[in-house]
């Protein structure tokens, strides 16, 4: 007996009610960006500039003790956060500080390190540093512009190779549905204000490929599909490409999902942000792959007349298989 | 029909076999990586049985090539340092200052009394008071220019000189300015790998980045205020006259003299004078040129109180050698030809242009050429390291166990034939990174959770399809040829186009992102291979053994 997570043979309509999904996310989109353009990012200090500092001791964490500790020292502006985890021991206390880049546009200094660890000491005695990060200014701002051209590189790279393999309406709706994604992830981001490093832009371009990857492979039955059945409507097409591919599409969310969701459990809070987001665009991309891809693809229309018998008809290039 | 030939079925068995075999180290990371150290230590320092145990642990006909695990995996530091290579711009005209004022000097009939006027870093100016002298002025000053020895810069000139009303200009040219900036940033490469290859800890990554940067990674050192340190120590650059030259390394010095091994030829040791004639701080410039029968050379330059000294010591010692030394290493022991006066010498020797650029790189390492501004710096403590290590450990296994029991349930024996190929798969993909010392980051213990939950996706896609064609009535074989076949353009416009942003990442990134984009692309295309041909092979062997009438998918 098998598992099976799809029935077989599964005839459902997703295209009844396409003005809906369509319009849930141009809404969620909506919603993300205006998350993100009056909240804005919780950007690491990667993108920022400024000095991470994650501390561990046996002695549980007053977050108020610390910052009257580190106050004295005059550092500006400082975040403290106390980080739990399943992995952690019983007597295991980390926290997070952020320290705002300093002035003289370097990196943070060594005897810095030392009075902030010599100030915390004095709360938390045997308090250790386990690591100590620190992005100056001008690498930082470097930094964005890299990432933001490879998200916009990959994203340009993409719609060219699906435009050679497939017809310009099947690239444009990989597109937006990657846009899409992309938007989502970001305003998930900016809403629950998770920490947004160069890892997470490693995620998002993770989840361009993950849902590319979706995308084609609809897109790659769509095209056997019309090739099959040319007296067919595209939605009754569409259709049947999504319900045939339906059993594969969860079976590969199901076992990517599965491996992320371990790693986010049990792979420690350093890389839990960039696992969130990939889980996160797992469940968008497959959606928008089905709701938002094949949707744009139908409302563009596909031409369908290059199966037609074309005036090469009756000369020696007849029979090639195009 | 479902026929592979023999070759292919060898080349693939071959291929999983190769990748096996090099992914086996890493599954003993500890003793490999002994045996390693132990290894390059004989070869450093010398031979010793409790070395040739060490070395023991790992059998040498097996392959010993490990991934490398990042600073966040390690523990380490990392550092990028900004050579500010206009330090050196100043610090070459001042050198060129006593230059200017001689050329003049002389002509003080027609330019009149000159002198030095307040000037922006990397500029000479000076004020003559017979601006009727100018041409004459600019000729003399136009002639101490060299020739660019750089390609690009060939047929350009070092300075340049201009002139208006009583003032005259004296700065680098542009050419001699990049040629500079390139020297400078690989001077300090130079320096700051020598500075940790002194420490000796393993690995250390020293890359330039961009124009005027260093990367700097060292695993197992405490922090990164530590690596800074180290890079800040000044390298000792003497030059001593020679007493005598051998192969034996506990020779008796004599008083005064002390025994020093050479830097180049292994195995032959120096005795020199303690005391130097002149010092490295001495030594203004040191620059790649030619001497006059056109082999490369290296020119060398003194400030005025060692050009003196040396010009007096080299007078006096005609035909016989002195030594550049080095951090107490003889660079090279050349022998005096003639009187040097001036304070400029040039070196000769069997030198390749390569070993010219190289050994004036080397003189000129006696201190850093320009001061390094830290941009970035990161600490990782051991602890973190073994901790994620740890955690990425158990979530992999984890994962792994979750795909592998979920396609076994899903698709009974083709499952496990999918499962066979993704612990392949993995093994691979640990080969691959093996064998190309790529370095595994968190984020790239990520790639290969992540290759590990898509990996199966080329499976589940061909099995759907075998489903598919079983369904319309099709027998065995040919549901299997048929499903192979017709999911091949799925698997591959997809695999493509995940593959091309793993690429963009690569291209684009930096360090851990780097790592993840070595893993997810290596795991892009070892899954495609496994699914394509390994299971395939499985298969087709499975259904050559037992004929059956009928398949279940």
């Amino acid at each position: 007996m098998r598992l099976k997570l799809v029935p077989e043979g599964t005839s459902f309509d997703f295209f009844s009610k396409w003005k809906i999904w369509l319009g849930i996310s141009a809404l969620m989109m909506v919603v993300g960006l205006a998350s993100f353009g009056l909240q804005g990012l919780n950007f690491g200090i990667d993108f920022r500039g400024g000095t991470t500092v994650r501390s561990e001791s046996t002695v549980p964490i007053d977050v108020g003790q610390y910052r009257d500790a580190i106050a004295p020292l005059e550092l500006g502006d400082i975040s403290i956060t106390e980080v739990f985890d399943p992995t952690f021991e019983e007597d295991q206390h980390v926290a997070m500080i952020r320290i705002q880049a300093q002035a003289d546009g370097e990196a943070i200094s060594g005897e810095m390190i030392q009075s902030l660890q010599a100030a915390l000491d004095a709360v938390a005695p045997g308090i250790k540093f386990v690591s100590v990060e620190s992005v100056g200014p001008k690498v930082s701002g470097e930094l964005v512009q890299t990432a933001v051209l490879a998200v916009v590189l990959a994203i340009g790279a993409v719609l060219i190779y699906i435009w050679l393999r497939f017809e310009w309406q099947f690239a444009l709706g990989a597109v937006v549905a990657l846009v899409h994604d992309v938007v989502l992830t970001i305003g998930v981001f900016s809403e629950l204000q998770i920490k947004f490093d160069l890892a997470i832009i490693a995620a998002l371009l993770t989840i361009v490929g993950y849902s590319l990857n979706d995308t084609v492979v609809v897109f790659d039955r769509v095209r056997e599909n019309l090739r099959r059945y040319k007296q067919k409507d595209l939605a009754e097409v569409l259709n049947l490409s999504i319900n045939e591919t339906l059993s594969r599409t969860v079976m590969t969310s199901v076992t990517t999902l599965l491996a992320l969701i371990s790693l986010y459990v049990l792979g420690g809070d350093v890389i839990r942000g960039f696992v969130f987001a990939m889980i996160w665009g797992v469940i968008v991309g497959t959606y928008s792959s089905i709701f938002v891809a094949s949707t744009i693809l139908l409302w563009l229309g596909v031409k369908r007349d290059w199966s037609k018998p074309s005036n090469t008809a009756g000369n020696q290039f007849a029979n090639v298989d195009a | 029909m479902l026929q592979i030939d023999l070759w292919k079925r060898v080349l693939i068995w071959l291929v999983c076999v190769t990748g096996l075999l090099l992914a086996l180290p890493n599954g003993f990371y500890t003793r490999v990586e002994q045996s390693n150290d132990a290894a390059a230590e004989i070869i450093a320092k010398g031979d010793s049985p409790e070395r040739q145990e060490v070395v023991a642990q790992w059998p040498s006909y097996l392959p010993s090539s490990l991934v490398n695990l990042g600073l966040d995996l390690r523990g380490g530091a990392h550092l990028l340092a900004e050579v500010k290579v206009a330090d050196v711009y100043a610090a070459r005209m001042d050198a060129l200052w006593p230059e200017v004022r001689d050329a003049l000097r002389p002509e003080r009939d027609t330019v009149g009394s000159f002198r030095r006027q307040q000037a922006p870093d990397g500029q000479i100016r000076l004020k003559i008071s017979k601006p009727d002298g100018m041409s004459r002025a600019l000729q003399i000053l136009r002639g101490l220019a060299n020739p660019i020895t750089t390609l690009t810069g060939a047929g350009a000139s070092d300075i340049t000189v201009s002139g208006s009303g009583d003032l005259i200009t004296v700065e680098l040219s542009e050419a001699e300015r990049l040629a500079s900036d390139d020297r400078t940033v690989r001077q300090s490469l130079e320096i700051v790998r020598r500075r940790i290859d002194e420490v000796g800890t393993r690995e250390p990554t020293i890359q330039r980045q961009g124009a005027d940067r260093i990367l700097i990674q060292v695993p197992g050192i405490g922090s990164a205020s530590e690596l800074k340190a180290i890079i800040g120590t000044t390298a000792q650059l003497t030059f001593n006259p020679v007493v005598g030259r051998g192969s034996d390394a506990d020779a008796s010095a004599g008083v005064g003299n002390k025994v020093i091994p050479s830097l180049d030829e292994p195995g032959t040791y120096y005795t020199v004078e303690a005391a130097p004639v002149v010092t490295g701080e001495q030594l203004v410039d040191a620059q790649p040129a030619f001497d006059q029968n056109g082999r490369p050379a290296v020119n060398f330059r003194f400030n005025t109180s060692g050009a003196r000294k040396f010009g007096d010591y080299t007078a006096e010692n005609i035909g016989s050698p002195f030594a550049i030394v080095l951090d107490d290493e003889v660079v090279s022991a050349p022998v005096i030809q003639s009187h040097i006066p001036g304070g400029s010498g040039i070196i000769t020797g069997n030198f390749t242009i390569e070993e010219s650029t190289h050994l004036a790189i080397l003189l000129r390492a006696g201190a850093l050429p320009a001061g390094l501004e830290f941009l970035e710096e990161r600490t990782i403590g051991p602890e973190l390291g073994q901790d994620s290590i740890d955690a990425g450990k158990v979530a992999t296994i984890v994962a792994f166990i979750g795909v592998l029991v979920f396609m076994a349930l899903s698709y009974g024996l083709f499952g496990i034939f999918a499962n066979v190929a993704l612990v392949l798969n993995v093994a691979l993909i640990f080969g691959f990174l093996s064998l190309i010392g790529a370095t595994l980051t968190l984020p790239g213990i990520a790639g290969i959770v992540l290759t590990v939950g898509m990996a199966v996706d080329a499976n589940v896609l061909i099995f759907e399809r075998i489903r598919e064609e079983l369904k319309a009535g099709r027998g065995p074989a040919r549901a299997i040829d048929e499903g192979y076949s017709k999911a091949l353009s799925a698997i591959l416009d997809a695999n493509v186009t995940t593959f091309i942003t793993a690429v963009i990442l690569f291209a684009m990134g930096s360090g851990p992102v780097r790592g993840f984009a070595i893993t997810l692309g290596l795991g892009i295309m070892t899954s495609v291979f496994t699914a394509i041909f390994v299971t395939r092979l499985m298969i087709v062997m499975w259904f050559e053994h037992r004929r059956p009438k009928q398949i279940e998918v």
